[in-house]
């Protein structure tokens, strides 16, 4: 393995979580491998400092604006490959990872393994592995010889603490590709309090709370914990019950809380996908056979509307 | 305005997990019992988003591709019931077991062939591998702009305004023509082909093309895939009893609180 290069992100003016765990994966790997981690982040000299801090032995800025699209931060990304002779790249599976991994392969004849779960080096040789067919089967791939590039699931690999004793290079790379696609608008989701990829506790709702009323409980229910957000099944989210934004699974948000509460969700594999790695599963069904009971610690069979109120009082009394 | 748009059919995605197989030594999917492939759930979205252009734009042709087997005609059947003009099948033994990367190859090379599309609309990803990386190959090597997740797509001048889905809200965007665009359920419900329409959809023409059609040798995979298996799931859940509904919850919530999760 020659080394590894982490492309890092920046959401409203700060490193985006997702990124610290990149480098978390990298460091590992590096240890298995014996190469070193670069980092390319568009923004600063300080952003570069903080991810040395984080993992990085070296690392690049961009010019490039914070919210640019794939085509525009491409450039950068080929120049960080050829500079520090990398022959990983490891992206966050965020909305700009998504295109950004695709794109950087075909451009460099290889392939992308999207959304991996886990990575190991074998034989000098990047090893991932991905959920695919809804999360029902594993694949585990490997590259023919091309640049080794994966996109990484959100909550997949720990950050490593800040060091301020690291110390690496930190140089700027002028590439920066023609924007073909213009940004006219952005409408960020106002997601009141707790954000669902940072809560302690998520309490979701699905298809069989039956209208979006349903989901006023949910926010009283979440509401008796400290550290909770409500998230929603996707079939809930395409009813326009909840935004989309609260959306869990495949193709929605990854949520790993200490205590998920699913409330009349099937817990189809789709689902599974985006809250499989939530310690504690308290499933609230009318359906004992469904998958989401099995998987759960403790559920209750029962019409969620009978038990919902008397559950909010209990957790209030226990407060 | 000329669009292709690209279909795939895969197993359906709603599988119940009991019925869902893998060959684990031929590293494939053991297609399930009496459960009939279906159109990728994204494709007839983008299916119903190029009809909706054309409508508005009144006039142009909608060209539907598909690489798969014989039987992916069926997926090309839906798309021109549901209102699409022609069909192109990208069919060859060469093709049996090709990845997503020699896809995009393959399909890049018969829109080419086709020819004289403004706009080229995909799904955002194919629910088999849910890998969603044939929008940006294909972009990358027609040399095409590629916006992916797609909730909403307008004829905007001599281009396009494209929403699009972000894990933390929306983006609106504006893409020249001709551009590729990958469409996501937010989109809306496609429409369903009526029985009269399914009928005219018959008469309909699907060509069928092969490697040498294509002239392409989509040559080895880049990522070959050295295993594929089914994830184990054990199930150790305690069901919560009670005479009532309130019982059962003042339970639950003393576990919880057991269990130091309140
Ligand atoms: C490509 C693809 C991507 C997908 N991505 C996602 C994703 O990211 N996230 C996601 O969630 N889904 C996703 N899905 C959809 C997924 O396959 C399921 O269809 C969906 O998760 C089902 O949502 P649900 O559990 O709310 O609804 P259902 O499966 O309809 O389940 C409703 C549940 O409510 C229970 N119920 C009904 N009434 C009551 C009541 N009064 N009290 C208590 N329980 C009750 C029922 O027993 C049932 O278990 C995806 C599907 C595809 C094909
Ligand atoms: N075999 C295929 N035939 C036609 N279109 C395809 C095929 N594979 C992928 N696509 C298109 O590319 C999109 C994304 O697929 P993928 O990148 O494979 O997840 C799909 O929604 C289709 O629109």
């Amino acid at each position: 393995m020659a080394g590894i290069l982490v492309v890092a992100e920046k959401n409203e003016g700060e490193i985006t979580p997702a990124s610290f765990e990149l480098l978390g994966a990298a460091r590992q790997l590096a240890d298995q491998g014996g190469g070193s981690v670069s980092a390319l982040i568009a923004g600063s000299a300080a952003d570069a400092s903080t991810l040395i801090a984080h993992g990085a032995d070296a690392a690049f800025t961009s010019a490039a604006p914070e919210d640019s699209l794939a085509e525009v931060l491409l450039p950068a990304v080929e120049a960080a490959v050829s500079q520090s002779g990398a022959d990983i790249v490891l992206i966050s599976m965020s909305s700009l990872g998504r295109d950004l991994g695709p794109a950087l392969a075909f451009r460099a004849k290889s392939g992308v393994a999207m959304d991996c779960t886990a990575l190991a080096i074998e034989g000098g040789k990047l090893r991932a592995t991905r959920s695919c067919y809804g999360g029902n089967a594993r694949a585990e791939h490997t590259w023919a010889g091309g640049l080794q590039i994966a996109t990484v699931k959100a909550k997949t690999y720990d950050a490593l603490p800040a060091d301020g004793g690291r110390s690496g290079a930190v140089s700027a790379i002028d590439a920066i590709g023609e924007a073909r696609i213009k940004v006219v608008g952005v409408e960020k989701a106002t997601a009141e309090g707790v954000k669902l990829e940072d809560a302690e506790v998520v309490v979701s709702g699905g298809r069989g709370l039956g209208d979006p009323s349903g989901f006023q409980s949910l926010e009283t229910l979440a509401g008796t914990f400290k550290q909770a957000a409500v998230g929603a099944s996707r079939a809930a989210c395409d009813l326009g019950w909840y935004p989309p934004s609260q959306q869990v699974g495949l193709t929605g948000k990854v949520v790993s809380p200490n205590l998920y509460i699913a409330v009349a969700i099937s817990g189809a594999s789709q689902h599974m996908a985006g809250m499989g790695g939530a310690k504690n599963i308290v499933a609230i069904n009318r359906d004992a056979d469904c998958n989401m009971v099995k998987v759960s610690r403790f559920a209750i069979i029962e019409d969620y509307k009978k038990v919902l109120p008397a559950l909010i009082e209990e957790i209030k009394k226990l407060g | 305005m000329n669009i292709i748009v690209c279909v795939k059919q895969i197993p359906d995605p709603e599988t119940p997990a009991a019925s869902f197989k893998v060959d684990e030594a031929a590293k494939k999917v053991i297609p399930a019992q009496g459960i009939a492939p279906v159109v990728n759930p994204y494709d007839p979205q983008a299916t119903e988003a190029a009809l909706r252009l054309k409508d508005a734009d009144g006039g142009g042709k909608i060209t539907v591709i598909s690489l798969g087997p014989d039987t992916a005609r069926d997926a090309i059947k839906h798309a021109l019931a549901m209102g699409a003009d022609e069909g192109v099948l990208i069919s060859d033994p060469a093709f049996a077991s090709i990845d997503n990367f020699q896809t995009a190859a393959a399909l890049a090379a018969a829109i080419e062939k086709v020819g004289d599309a403004d706009l080229i609309l995909m799904g955002r990803a194919a629910a088999d591998w849910d890998m969603g990386v044939v929008p940006a190959g294909v972009g990358q090597i027609l040399g095409l702009p590629v916006v992916t997740v797609a909730k909403g797509i307008e004829k905007d001048g001599d281009g396009l305004t494209v929403t699009r889905v972000l894990d933390d809200g929306f983006q609106t965007v504006k893409a020249p023509l001709p551009a590729i665009v990958s469409v996501s359920n937010e989109f809306g419900e496609p429409r369903y082909p009526q029985l009269r329409q399914i009928m005219m959809a018959a008469k309909k023409t699907v060509q069928v093309w092969s490697a040498a059609d294509l002239g392409i040798d989509t040559g080895a995979s880049v990522m070959p895939l050295e295993a594929l298996y089914q994830p184990k799931v054990e199930s150790n859940v305690e069901i919560i009893e009670g005479d009532t509904p309130e019982e059962k919850a003042r339970n639950l919530a003393q576990k919880l609180r057991a269990a130091k999760l309140v």
